[in-house]
């Protein structure tokens, strides 16, 4: 590992300021703050199997993210009732909001049932493994990687696609979204390459991107705050010291800020692909 | 892939490794499961049970209001038949009792009758029996009127006037004790 500062150290001097001072005693180098980089998304694995397979720590993060949303649902979802209890209001409460405002907003209501297991999945999908980001000890997104983005956006391209084909035939489909109606016939030179651009290549693109760059921007931003709070606190002089309280605030801000962007991200995920099959689904 | 140690860089950052790629992949298909293949069937069945219920429950409301409605309006009628009813028996007391009076009054009148005429006839027959008895007696004092004139006649005209008076007056007297007692 490059440098000493770890995820790990960015919230453990936040909670347990005991364990932080060994932790930088043992680690520091002393020479100076360590600013997070790139390179904690991509750490050193601790399995390899054969030539290829590694399994690291991001992993470890998804497969815990994973195992936690999987015994959340069954939590919420064991016993339905009617009557619901407190755990079943929950569920029925995320899981209204993916329906209602989530495939509603964008599809006709037959279509929205069809498409909520889905952009279910998306939605808690991407927040689960958003949510890793803030959380204690393992204070990074494995979102941060492109695999997960961009899976979900490929899965989302081919699920508008699809829908598109099955409403209006390949063709029918192909002609509405790169032959826009009422435009001048030699306009089609410059409009069908910018709609095949920004129909079938940059939507999967920009869902991928946008989701992995705020995951990763969400980490530098936490990561840089936490390592300030502690270089200031351990290394700096005198009155420097106090700055610390002021960055520690910062962190507890942007922590909050993080937890809201982690579901805002899951939001905007699931939105614009259930806004794709719709728009796909339409009559032009 | 063992190019995958190491931080990538550029457009590295954007192809995925094989193995980020398999277990990303094994994630999502256990969330797809978990939550397309068991949440979103249990929310959606449990939603639809509850609008059921709620839909049942307006169904049954509105078939009890249909109920109380037609027995509001079978107890109307039920009432407008009794009210009917009882002015029909009103109308026929009336002209029963009428006709119990009209009966009654001609049962009077034909007792009345019954008994005027009784009395009528027993009237008769007691002034029959008077008649009788006082031509009896009329013809009894003529006789012995008779006797008396004859014997004294014999020897006083004036005796004769003297005992006619007597008789008269004798007479008289009679009828006013009669007619006094």
């Amino acid at each position: 590992m490059r440098g000493y500062v770890d995820p790990l150290l960015g919230v453990m001097d936040l909670s347990s300021i005991g364990s932080m001072l060994a932790a930088a005693k043992t680690g520091g180098e002393g020479d100076g703050m360590h600013m997070p980089t790139l390179d904690e998304l991509y750490p050193e694995p601790f399995w390899r199997i054969g030539e290829w397979f590694e399994f690291n720590r991001i992993d470890l993060i998804r497969v815990i993210a994973t195992v936690a949303l999987v015994v959340l649902v069954y939590l919420g979802a064991r016993r339905t009732r009617l009557v619901p209890g407190r755990g079943q209001s929950t569920f029925e409460l995320a899981m209204g909001f993916v329906h209602k405002q989530i495939c509603e907003a964008a599809m006709p209501p037959a279509m929205a049932r069809r498409y909520l297991p889905f952009i279910a999945t998306i939605f808690f999908g991407v927040l689960a493994l958003n949510i890793t980001g803030v959380l204690p000890f393992l204070n990074v997104s494995s979102n941060g990687l492109v695999a997960v983005p961009m899976i979900l956006a490929v899965c989302a391209w081919i699920a508008f696609v699809a829908q598109g084909i099955r409403s209006h035939g390949l063709g029918h489909f192909l002609t509405d979204n790169l032959f826009p109606k009422g435009a001048p016939k030699v306009m089609y030179i410059l409009l069908t390459p910018i709609e095949f651009l920004s129909t079938f290549v940059l939507r999967p693109v920009t869902l991928t991107v946008r989701l992995m760059a705020n995951m990763i921007a969400g980490h530098f931003l936490l990561t840089a705050f936490f390592v300030m709070t502690s270089y200031l606190l351990i290394e700096g002089a005198g009155l420097m010291k106090g700055l610390s309280l002021l960055t520690a605030a910062a962190s507890f801000a942007f922590v909050i800020f993080e937890i809201f962007i982690a579901g805002l991200q899951a939001f905007i995920f699931a939105i614009l692909t259930s806004v794709y099959i719709g728009l796909a689904s339409e009559e032009h | 892939m063992w190019l995958a140690e190491g931080t990538p860089e550029g457009i590295g950052l954007f192809i995925p490794p094989w193995d980020e790629v398999i277990i990303s992949s094994l994630c999502l298909i256990v969330i797809a499961i978990a939550v397309g293949k068991y949440g979103v069937p249990r929310y959606l069945k449990v939603l639809d049970e509850r609008a059921e219920v709620i839909e049942g429950g307006i169904k049954r409301a509105e078939r009890a209001e249909e109920e109380i409605a037609q027995i509001r309006s079978g107890l109307d009628a039920e009432k407008e038949a009794a009210r009917l009813e009882a002015a029909k028996v009103r109308e026929e007391a009336k002209s029963d009792a009428s006709a119990i009076v009209a009966e009654a009054k001609a049962k009077a009148g034909d007792e009345a009758r019954r008994i005027s005429e009784a009395a009528q006839r027993q009237i008769d027959s007691e002034r029959r029996a008077a008649e009788v008895s006082l031509r009896k007696d009329v013809g009894t004092l003529a006789t012995e009127l008779a006797e008396r004139i004859v014997g004294e006649s014999l020897k006083d005209s004036a005796l004769a006037g003297r005992v006619i008076d007597r008789f008269l007056d004798d007479l008289e007297s009679q009828t006013a004790a009669g007619k006094g007692v």
